[in-house]
C-alpha cells in the first residue's frame, strides 16, 4: 500500500511537470513569433564578369547578410552610426582631425573603416571609456564575418551607388581567382540545378540512353524505359528504392546482356541528394 | 515562406525512409537517450517547420547520398592525422623549427574541417545526441555540486547552533545527491565518449590546447571522490570535538574540488565561447592559462556558481514535497516541511543575485564582442528573452505563493495576510512589464516576419529602463514576503528604539528604495539606450541595499522577541508543495534555455571566429525546435531525478525490516 502510495505521489508529480513543460512549450510555439536565424553565410561566388548592377546588389545582399552590418548600423537600437550617405561623407572623414588612417581616397577610407574600424570613430560611437578612440566595431575581414577582398569591394560599390557617387571599385572580370582567395571550396562542383545537367554532369549518357537527352550510349541499359520495368526488377524492392540502389551499387543488380564492373560505383561519394532526387524523378518519369 | 521543400518531396520521402531503416537497425542497446534522440530527428522537423525545410534543403546539397545511406561511415580521417597535418603551420608560427616543445601538447591552428570530416554513425544524429547527454550531464552536475555547498553549510550551522536537526537535514541532502553523483558520472563519460565519436576534430584541437587541464581535470574526480565518500560515510562516525570538525573539513575539500571541476570545465565552454591567446589569423599562440582565463570565463564562473545554488536548493525543496506529500505521520510531515522551507530558503538565495550575474555576463559577451552581444540581445533570438521572463516570471510567482502559503503555519502571520494581495499585484505586474517586448534588433527580413519594430504604447514597457524596475521591484517584493513570514510567529520585546520603531524605519526604507527604482526606471527611459543601461547600477545598489539593511535591522527588533503563535511545521496544503515543483521545472527548463542559447550564440562555429562547424547540423536551431528538445531532456532528466528521490527509501526499507 504505501509503495503504492509513493508511485501514485511520482506519477502525479511526473503528470504536473509535463502540464507545466507543454505549456512552455506551447507558449513558444504559439505565443511568440517564429524567427528563423539566417543560415550559416557563405562566401559569395563569382563565376563570371559582372556588371556594375550585379556588384551592387551583390554589396547590397552581403551588407544586409552576410555582413551583419545592419546588426548594428541600423535605426533600431542606434548603436552605430547610420551608413546612408557614407560614401559622400568619407572624403570630409579624412580631413577631421582625429582621424588616425592613412586613406587618400573616400573609396580608402569606407575599406580602412571596414578592415581598421578605430582609424576613425564617429563621435558618440566608441567603446565606453576610450573617448571615442576605439570602435566596438569588429574587422569584417577576420573573425566570425571575415569578408573576402571581393565582397569587401561589392559593399563599398554599394555605398557608392547608393550615395550617388561614381563606383570606382574595380569589377569583377570573370578572370580566374587568385589560389589563395579561390580555395577548394571555388573549385567544388556547382549542384545541378536539372535533371539534364545532372544526366550529364554524372556522364549517364555515355552509357545509358536516358529521357530527356538526346545523346545517348550504349554499353549500359536504356533508362527511358526504367520507369516501367524497375518496380519488379527485384523482389520487396520499389521502382524508387531499386534505381536508388542502381545508382549507388551498380552491382546489385545487373540487367541480363550486360557485364558488371563497367559502371562505377564512386557516384555516392559525389552526388547529393538534390540530384539524387532529379535523376530518379526524371527516370522514373515524376514531375 | 520557405516552400520549396514542396518540390522536393520525393527526397522527404527518401529520408523519411533512410531514418526508418536506420531506426529499425539501431540496436536495443543504444539505451534511451538514442531512440529518443533519432525520434528527435523525425519529430523536430515539422514542428519547426519552417527551419527543417531551409536547413534540409540546404543539406541536400551539401550532403552526399552514400553518407546519407550509410549504415556505417567512419570519420573520413581519424583526428590525430588531421590534427599532425595542421600541426606544422602552426608549429612554424608558433615557434622556432627544431625548438624543443616544452610540454606534450603542441597548440596547432584550427582544422577546417569539411562535411566529410564529421563521422555519420547509425541511429544517431551528432548534435542532438550531444545536446542530451551534455544538457543531462550539466543537469546533473550542476546539482551535485551545488548540494554539497548548502550541505556544508548547514552543517556548520547545525555545529555552531548546536540544533541536531540541521545536522541530520544536512546528512540526508546529502544522502540524495549520491545517487546523482554516479548519475552525473556515468553522464559525462558518456558525453566524453560522444564528443570523440562524433567531433573527433575539435577534440583534437581542444585537447591541443587543454590537453594537461584535462588530465589535472580528470583527476580531481579522485579527488572529489575522496573527500565525496570520507565526508558522506563519516558523517555518523565524526560528530562531535575534532573529529566533527576534520569532517567539516572534508566538506571543505569536497567543495573546492567541486568548484574546481566546475571552472575547469566552464574554461572550455568559455574558449569556445570566446576564444583567448589566439592570433588574427586564428593560431593559437599562448599557453594553456591564456586559454582558460578568456573574457567570459569568470563571468560564466561566477553565473554557474549562483545558478547552481538556486538550482540545487529548487532540487532539495522538490525532494522535500515529494517527502512532504508521501508522509505517514505528523513528525515526518513537519519535518520535511521544514525542510522544503530551508530548500527554497536556499533557491531564493541563489536567485535573487543572478539576474545580476547574468547582466554582467551580458555586459562582458557585449564587451568581447558587440556582434555576439547583438546576436544574443536581438535577431533570432530576442524572443527567447521573452519565454526567459515568462519563465523566470513563474519561478518568482511560484516561489511568492509558497511564501504566502507558508504565512498559514502560524496563528500570528494573520496579522500580516492584508498584504498579500497588494504583493500580488506588484508582481504580477512586474511580470507583464517584464515579458513585454519593445524594439528587437532584427534585420529587416525578420522585421517582415514580425510585422513591426514595437507597440507603441506597450512597447514603453519593453525597453531596459522598465525590465530592469520590473526586476527590482520583483525582487525587493519577493524579500519583503520573506522578511513578512520570518515575522509571522514573534513580535519585539522591550522598548529600545529598534524595537518600537525599527518596523517604521523598515517601511520607511523600502517606500524610498521603490520611489528611488522607479524613479531611476523612468528617467532612464529618456535618455539614449548606451546611457540608460548604466543607470541600472543604482537600481540594483537599491535593491542590495534594501536586503541588507533590512535584515540588519530585523536583528535589531528582534534581539528580544516574544512568539506570537508557534510555526506549526506540516501545516501546508498539497498545493504549497507544488508551488515547489513548478520552481524546479522551471528553473530546469529555464537552464536548458539558457544552455542552448549560450550555445547558439556562436552560430555556426564550433570555436567562435576560429573553428567553423561544416558540419550538416550548423544551423542554428529556432526557438521551438530547442525548446522540443530540452522538454525531451528535462522530461528524462525528471523521470532520473524521482527515481533518485526514490533510490533512498529502498535503503530506508531494508533497514526498517531489519530492525524489526
Amino acid at each position: 500500500m504505501e509503495g503504492n502510495k509513493n508511485i501514485t505521489e511520482l506519477g502525479k508529480i511526473l503528470g504536473y511537470a509535463l502540464v507545466i513543460m507543454f505549456a512552455f512549450v506551447g507558449f513558444t510555439k504559439f505565443g511568440i513569433p517564429l524567427v528563423i536565424p539566417e543560415a550559416p553565410p557563405v562566401e559569395e561566388k563569382i563565376t563570371g564578369a559582372m556588371t556594375k548592377e550585379q556588384f551592387v546588389a551583390m554589396g547590397d545582399k552581403i551588407f544586409h547578410g552576410k555582413g551583419t552590418c545592419t546588426l548594428c548600423h541600423s535605426p533600431v537600437g542606434g548603436r552605430a552610426p547610420l551608413l546612408d550617405g557614407v560614401a559622400t561623407r568619407a572624403p570630409e572623414r579624412i580631413k577631421d582631425p582625429r582621424y588616425k588612417g592613412k586613406a587618400k581616397s573616400g573609396e580608402e577610407y569606407i575599406r580602412e573603416s571596414m578592415m581598421e574600424p578605430s582609424a576613425y570613430v564617429v563621435a558618440g560611437f566608441g567603446k565606453p571609456g576610450t573617448n571615442d578612440s576605439v570602435s566596438p566595431m569588429p574587422q569584417i575581414n577576420k573573425g566570425s564575418i571575415g569578408l573576402s577582398d571581393v565582397e569587401i569591394n561589392s559593399v563599398i560599390a554599394y555605398f557608392q551607388n547608393a550615395g550617388g557617387i561614381p563606383v570606382t571599385v574595380p569589377l569583377p572580370t570573370g578572370a580566374a581567382p587568385a589560389p589563395a582567395a579561390g580555395g577548394a571550396e571555388a573549385a567544388a562542383p556547382k549542384p545541378a540545378a536539372t535533371a539534364a545537367e545532372a544526366f550529364n554532369k554524372f556522364g549517364c549518357v555515355t552509357c545509358h540512353k536516358v529521357p530527356g537527352v538526346e545523346e545517348a550510349g550504349e554499353l549500359g541499359p536504356d533508362l527511358t524505359k526504367v520507369a516501367k520495368l524497375a518496380g519488379s526488377r527485384k523482389p520487396g524492392y520499389s521502382a524508387q528504392e531499386y534505381v536508388i540502389e542502381s545508382i549507388l551499387k551498380p552491382n546489385a543488380y545487373v540487367v541480363k546482356g550486360f557485364d558488371p564492373d563497367i559502371m562505377p560505383g564512386d557516384l555516392g561519394d559525389k552526388i547529393t541528394m538534390s540530384e539524387m532526387n532529379l535523376i530518379v524523378n526524371a527516370l522514373l518519369g515524376k514531375k | 515562406m520557405l516552400n520549396g521543400f514542396g518540390e522536393n518531396m520525393k527526397v522527404e520521402n527518401m529520408l523519411q525512409k533512410l531514418k526508418k531503416q536506420l531506426l529499425q537497425n539501431c540496436p536495443l542497446v543504444c539505451g534511451s537517450v538514442a531512440v529518443l534522440a533519432l525520434l528527435m530527428v523525425v519529430s523536430i522537423t515539422p514542428f519547426g517547420a519552417g527551419t527543417g525545410n531551409a536547413t534540409l534543403k540546404s543539406a541536400l546539397d551539401m550532403v552526399s547520398v552514400q553518407q546519407a545511406w550509410a549504415n556505417e561511415a567512419p570519420a573520413a580521417a581519424p583526428a590525430a592525422p588531421a590534427v599532425a597535418a595542421a600541426a606544422p603551420a602552426a608549429k612554424a608560427e608558433a615557434g622556432k623549427p627544431g625548438e624543443k616543445a616544452p610540454e606534450g601538447w603542441q597548440p596547432i591552428a584550427p582544422p577546417k574541417l569539411e562535411l566529410k570530416d564529421y563521422p555519420v554513425v547509425k541511429g544517431f544524429n551528432s548534435r542532438i545526441t550531444v545536446w542530451f547527454i551534455a544538457q543531462l550531464h550539466l543537469f546533473f552536475g550542476a546539482f551535485v555540486l551545488a548540494v554539497p555547498i548548502f550541505v556544508w553549510l548547514i552543517e556548520i550551522a547545525g555545529y555552531t547552533t548546536k540544533d541536531i536537526r540541521y545536522d541530520h537535514m544536512a546528512h540526508e541532502l546529502l544522502k540524495v545527491a549520491m545517487t546523482g553523483f554516479s548519475i552525473a558520472a556515468s553522464f559525462g563519460g558518456l558525453l566524453t565518449m560522444a564528443l570523440i565519436v562524433f567531433y573527433p576534430q575539435l577534440m583534437g584541437y581542444l585537447a591541443s590546447i587543454f590537453g594537461k587541464v584535462m588530465i589535472y581535470y580528470a583527476l580531481a574526480f579522485f579527488v572529489e571522490s575522496f573527500f565525496l565518500y570520507t565526508y558522506y560515510y563519516g558523517w555518523d562516525k565524526m560528530t562531535d570535538g575534532n573529529s566533527k570538525r576534520i569532517h567539516i573539513g572534508l566538506g571543505l575539500g569536497l567543495n573546492l574540488a567541486g568548484i574546481f571541476l566546475m571552472m575547469v570545465s566552464n574554461s572550455w565552454a568559455s574558449f569556445m565561447m570566446a576564444p583567448s591567446g589566439i592570433d588574427d589569423a586564428g593560431v593559437f599562440k599562448g599557453d594553456v592559462w591564456a586559454a582558460m582565463n578568456g573574457h567570459l570565463w569568470n563571468p560564466i564562473n561566477i553565473h554557474r556558481f549562483v545558478a547552481n545554488i538556486a538550482y540545487g536548493g529548487s532540487v532539495c525543496g522538490a525532494y522535500s514535497a515529494y517527502k512532504f506529500l508521501t508522509a505517514k505521520t505528523p513528525q515526518e510531515k513537519a519535518h520535511y516541511d521544514w525542510m522544503g522551507y530551508t530548500a527554497f530558503f536556499i533557491a531564493i538565495i541563489g536567485l535573487i543575485p543572478l539576474p545580476f550575474a547574468g547582466y554582467w555576463l551580458t555586459k562582458e559577451i557585449y564587451d568581447y564582442s558587440q556582434q555576439m552581444g547583438i546576436t544574443l540581445m536581438g535577431g533570432a533570438f530576442a524572443w527567447l528573452f521573452i519565454l526567459q521572463a515568462v519563465l523566470i516570471g513563474a519561478i518568482f510567482l511560484s516561489a511568492n505563493y509558497y511564501l504566502w502559503c507558508s504565512l498559514g503555519r502560524s496563528e500570528g502571520s494573520k496579522r500580516y495576510t492584508f498584504m498579500i494581495k497588494p504583493m500580488g499585484i506588484v508582481i504580477v505586474g512586474a511580470f507583464l512589464a517584464w515579458f513585454t517586448p519593445h524594439t528587437l534588433v532584427m534585420n529587416s527580413k525578420e522585421l517582415i516576419q514580425i510585422g513591426g519594430a514595437h507597440h507603441p504604447l506597450l512597447g514603453k514597457l519593453g525597453v531596459m529602463a522598465a525590465k530592469n524596475t520590473a526586476v527590482n521591484l520583483l525582487l525587493i517584493t519577493t524579500f519583503a514576503g520573506f522578511q513578512i513570514f520570518k515575522r509571522s510567529s514573534i513580535a519585539a520585546k522591550g522598548d529600545g528604539f529598534w524595537a518600537q520603531n525599527g518596523t517604521y524605519v523598515q517601511i520607511g526604507l523600502y517606500a524610498a528604495a521603490i520611489s528611488n527604482v522607479l524613479f531611476l526606471g523612468i528617467y532612464s527611459y529618456y535618455l539614449p539606450a548606451s546611457v540608460r543601461i548604466g543607470l541600472s547600477v543604482p537600481q540594483v545598489c537599491t535593491t542590495l541595499t534594501v536586503l541588507f539593511v533590512s535584515s540588519i535591522i530585523d536583528m535589531k527588533i528582534f534581539k528580544e522577541k516574544q512568539t506570537v503563535g508557534e510555526v506549526q511545521w506540516g501545516n501546508m496544503p498539497v498545493r504549497s508543495q507544488y508551488a515547489l515543483f513548478t520552481l524546479t521545472i522551471g528553473f530546469t527548463w529555464l537552464m536548458g534555455l539558457m544552455g542552448y542559447v549560450r550555445s547558439a550564440i556562436r552560430q555556426h562555429w564550433h570555436v567562435y571566429t576560429v573553428m567553423r562547424d561544416n558540419s550538416a547540423d550548423a544551423f542554428t536551431p529556432t526557438l521551438p525546435y530547442a525548446a522540443t528538445v530540452v522538454t525531451c531532456i528535462v522530461i528524462i532528466f525528471i523521470a532520473l531525478v524521482l527515481f533518485m528521490f526514490w533510490m533512498p527509501e529502498l535503503a530506508s526499507k531494508k533497514k526498517t525490516s531489519g530492525n524489526h
